[in-house]
């Protein structure tokens, strides 16, 4: 019986030791600025619809050669995206295509039923993992599709185990002007920066940062 | 030729499709100067061939690579309610009808065709309206849609992160 008892005491110590970290790590990562150290790797999710890869797509044009290298991580099934990227890193400035293409198992599928998608999920989880945990981006971007999810909570898990602080940043799309989307929802409270492109949304999640469209 | 381009993207929506080819909408379309309608049908089980609809020259086709050039030549687009068939032709700066699918309410892409439809980007109907929309629409309402700017996160993360 002292045994059991020992084992529980420990998990929940464990266990507020951990929440204790993730809350730290979240306060932290909203002013830790890596860019001090002149480059800011990132770890781009790409979601396999048309819309997400687009979107995604236009926010990388945007930013600066500084945000090199940059890790795009896909999910197994998706066929399209990757002609997209080798597009895009082509066509930035000669010298600044430093990239790489990996792929993790789909998270959900749309309309996936809930049990199966927290299988699905755990799956994506266990191949992030080692994908993060080597690659030790500085940033994590995102826009929305299933392969976001596990791949932040890993960014969080190296951030809570001391290994590496990783900004977490998430642009919601542009089609959700009144509704968060269920990523969205879920990442609310996990990331450092939180985009929205419309006011409504704005309004309703005061945390949310508000540009106007930027996609 | 005057034309006018029908999307409905990967979705099916027949009842567009038999919306847009009725006798009566037809004659709409000639009324206002249209001589030329191409239909990009998608999963639709309607195709409709010069056979079928011989009042207005015809094209029908399921899907392309890209419908760029479909747009381009385009002088009014009728499409769907999806986020990516409305951005193009947005984009490309055409006036947009988006019929919507009554069958598919729930669906949350709704949400940015409304909001664009609220701020004078596009016209809005459904496939029971769609003919007396067409007879009375004013294209010279519509407002301009600006892309939007990712500078602006550009230079929102670069202050973040401490990228100089």
């Amino acid at each position: 019986m002292l045994a059991l008892e020992t084992v529980v005491v420990t998990l929940v110590f464990l266990f507020l030791l951990f929440c204790l970290r993730l809350y730290v790590v979240l306060k932290s990562g909203a002013k830790y600025k890596p860019g001090s150290k002149g480059s800011v790797s990132v770890l781009v999710a790409v979601g396999s619809g048309r819309g997400h890869t687009t979107e995604i797509l236009r926010l990388l044009g945007s930013l600066s050669s500084a945000y090199s290298p940059r890790y795009y991580v896909l999910a197994q099934t998706d066929r399209m995206s990757e002609d997209k990227i080798h597009a895009f890193e082509s066509s930035r400035e000669q010298g600044d295509s430093e990239f790489s293409v990996f792929r993790i198992p789909r998270s959900r599928e749309v309309h996936q039923s809930w049990s199966s998608s927290v299988l699905s999920t755990v799956n994506a989880l266990c191949y992030s993992v080692p994908l993060v945990f080597r690659l030790k981006p500085d940033l994590i971007l995102c826009n929305g599709p299933g392969t976001c999810v596990p791949l932040c909570l890993v960014g969080l898990l190296l951030g809570v185990l001391g290994l590496k602080q990783v900004v977490l940043v998430y642009v919601e799309s542009l089609c959700r002007v009144q509704s968060l989307s269920l990523t969205g929802r879920i990442l609310y409270p996990l990331t450092h920066y939180f985009f929205v492109q419309w006011a409504a949304l704005r309004d309703k999640y005061p945390k949310a940062i508000f540009l106007g469209r930027i996609v | 030729m005057k034309t006018v381009f029908v999307t409905v993207g990967t979705t099916s929506f027949d009842e567009l499709i038999e919306a847009i080819i009725s006798p009566a909408a037809v004659e709409v379309l000639k009324d206002r100067g249209y001589e030329r309608l191409v239909l990009q049908v998608g999963r639709g089980t309607v195709f409709p061939t010069s056979k079928t609809c011989s009042h207005i020259t015809l094209e029908t086709f399921r899907y392309k690579d890209s419908i760029a050039e479909d747009i381009k030549n385009a002088h009014l687009i009728i499409s769907h309610a999806g986020a990516g068939s409305c951005l193009e032709a947005l984009s490309a700066g055409k006036p947009l009808l988006v019929v919507v699918n009554d069958k598919l309410m729930n669906n949350h892409q709704l949400e940015l065709a409304k909001q664009l439809h609220s701020d004078s980007h596009l016209l809005y109907c459904t496939c029971s309206t769609l003919t007396a929309t067409l007879r009375t629409m004013n294209l010279s309402i519509l407002q301009p849609f600006l892309l939007g700017q990712p500078q602006n996160f550009a230079n929102f993360l670069d202050k973040a992160l401490g990228v100089k």
